[in-house]
């Protein structure tokens, strides 16, 4: 026999049996996250932004709750509403409203409210954008600082990557195609955001508005602006007066039973403000 | 008897193991093929190279531009990182002294062990900003190629290292005693008769900047364009796979296999013509 020789019998056989043992690895894998909830097990995924949230709530959960242990992954809305809806998860994370396919399949527990906010470089002294002004932005029809008050410099676009639900909720409130953004620079995960928005003083970036607020007060060099003239505070979330509002969901397949259910009622109850508050989210009012 | 059993024992216990690692291999090249063939088989090869854009939510397909871009910064990389390993490998073993070059290998053995995700976040908020003075924003094939050559200039120094270690004294001192500087010693005998060590660190580099992912991820600003300038920002197939795998569901998803697909039949190829030239040299030497 040699290793992996060409007149092995390794390769006729280990072509099968690789698929097969591939496929009972991934059946086995779902297999014990789905039935998990009398096990003592709950598997979320979903949404990036919801995520950290969801994993402090957890990990008080489990500290109030011994022999109960709780799987948070990431992977965006759209993998977190799949994931419910195939059964994968017992519970899904959606950083936006879903859709009414969407939702004649899946409950939605709101768990906190988050705002996009529009940041720039710290140093760009353009005070405040309208959504006209965006839209010129993000279609590329303008292309310097200087239109809007700032300084005779190019406009660097920052646009998130194709899924994300900021993408959707930016070009729903711009009300043009996502496929017509044209941008300079195209990021995946808020912190990614956060510092390449940092690195020149000509970029811009819409971002989770707690997730920019506790970058901007770790001393990361953004700010965040007012857009249409509502500043981007916690108390214009909380009004629903901010331009982009997004609700932070948790998703299951039907009502939810047993684990799931007193896990849902923990994460809605106001025991977790803090947590909430913690992550530049706003709290349900309760 | 009992030292044949033993020996018999170890052989077994190789072969198992030596088997293990083959599979894994087949297992995962099964598993990708498995993944891409929705994909390939509904839409073809042809859409790949034919459509205008990559946009995969509205069925467009378009991977040349990534594919070119990951072979044009793995080039660039390679063409910084190669001259400079091979000084840091002469340097270390013909000019510094013992101490000092002992001092020297370790640092480039540690800077080998730095995670690539390290790299990343360093080329993110110190090249970046540099390169945006130039050109906002600043993410760009050339900072990707920066990072790259960072990222593999220890491997080709450590293996150019060894090969020119391994060059025969007596060489050496045949040549010195002929009176020949030291210059056309380098140039006309270490450096020729390593020649085949140093190629092997080439490829590995080339293969280990072929599937580089976080790094170009961080610093080469993902907008999906032919890299035809040194400023623009460009995705590679693996920053591709990274960016989009998590919000990708159905065709989508099947679609970022076929990139990986592409991207394992690259490195592939790589490991063909590394064997060829090996064998080629193994045969002159001999």
């Amino acid at each position: 026999m040699y290793y992996l020789g060409p007149d092995s019998n390794l390769l006729s056989r280990g072509w099968l049996s690789a698929t097969l043992l591939a496929t009972v690895a991934f059946i086995g894998a779902s297999g014990c996250s789905s039935d998990s909830s009398s096990s003592g097990k709950l598997v979320l995924t979903g949404s990036s932004t919801i995520a950290p949230l969801v994993a402090e709530i957890a990990r008080r959960f489990e500290a109030a709750n011994p022999g109960v242990r709780i799987d948070v992954q990431t992977g965006g809305s759209s993998r977190g509403i799949a994931d419910t809806a195939s059964g994968s998860a017992d519970i899904g994370m959606a950083s936006r409203a879903l859709t009414a396919d969407e939702s004649a399949q899946l409950n939605q527990h709101l768990i906190a409210v988050d705002g996009v906010a529009v940041l720039l470089h710290a140093s760009n002294p353009v005070k405040s954008l309208t959504r006209a002004d965006l839209v010129a932005i993000y279609t590329g029809t303008t292309d310097n600082w200087k239109a809007f008050g700032g300084e005779d410099r190019p406009i660097a676009v920052i646009h998130r990557a194709d899924g994300r639900s900021e993408v959707s909720l930016l070009s729903k409130y711009l009300g043009v195609p996502a496929s017509s953004i044209q941008a300079d620079l195209i990021v995946g995960e808020n912190q990614h955001a956060l510092k390449s928005c940092a690195a020149s003083e000509e970029c811009i970036v819409y971002m989770s508005l707690g997730a920019a607020k506790l970058g901007a007060e770790a001393g990361v060099a953004v700010r965040m602006i007012p857009v249409d003239g509502i500043a981007p505070t916690i108390a214009a979330v909380q009004q629903r007066e901010f331009p982009i509002v997004r609700p932070l969901n948790l998703l299951t397949k039907g009502e939810p039973k047993g684990l799931a259910a007193d896990f849902l009622k923990y994460a809605v109850s106001a025991e977790v403000n803090d947590l909430v508050e913690a992550q530049g989210y706003v709290a349900l009012e309760r | 008897m009992l030292r044949s059993n033993a020996d018999y024992l170890t052989a077994q216990i190789a072969k198992i193991l030596a088997y293990l690692a083959g599979i894994v291999v087949f297992l995962v090249f099964g598993f990708v093929c498995l993944e891409a063939v929705s994909a390939l088989g509904a839409i073809g090869w042809s859409q790949f190279v034919t459509d205008d854009m990559w946009l995969p939510t509205a069925d467009k397909f378009y991977l040349l531009s990534m594919l070119a871009a990951t072979i044009v910064s793995t080039i660039g990389a390679i063409i910084i990182a190669t001259p400079l390993g091979i000084g840091c490998a002469l340097f270390s073993r013909h000019w510094a002294t013992p101490g000092v070059a002992m001092w020297f290998r370790r640092l480039v053995e540690l800077l080998a062990g730095i995670p690539s995700v390290v790299y990343g976040l360093w080329g993110l908020v110190v090249l970046v900003p540099l390169l945006a003075e130039f050109r906002s924003p600043g993410s760009s094939l050339l900072a990707g190629i920066l990072v790259l050559a960072v990222m593999i200039l220890p491997t080709v120094a450590l293996l150019a290292d060894t090969a020119i270690g391994a060059v025969p004294v007596t060489y050496i001192r045949g040549v010195a005693a002929l009176g020949v500087g030291k210059f056309t010693t380098m140039m006309r005998i270490v450096l020729p008769t390593a020649r085949a060590g140093i190629a092997t660190g080439v490829l590995l580099a080339t293969g280990r900047a072929l599937g580089e992912t976080m790094a170009v991820l961080m610093v080469c600003g993902n907008v999906i364009q032919m890299p035809f300038e040194l400023l623009d920002p460009v995705r590679t197939l693996t920053a591709n796979i990274a960016l989009e795998m998590g919000y990708a569901t159905a065709f989508h998803r099947s679609a970022l296999f076929v990139c990986g697909l592409v991207l394992m039949l690259l490195v592939g190829a790589l490991v063909l013509i590394a064997q060829e030239s090996t064998v080629n040299e193994q045969t002159q030497a001999g």
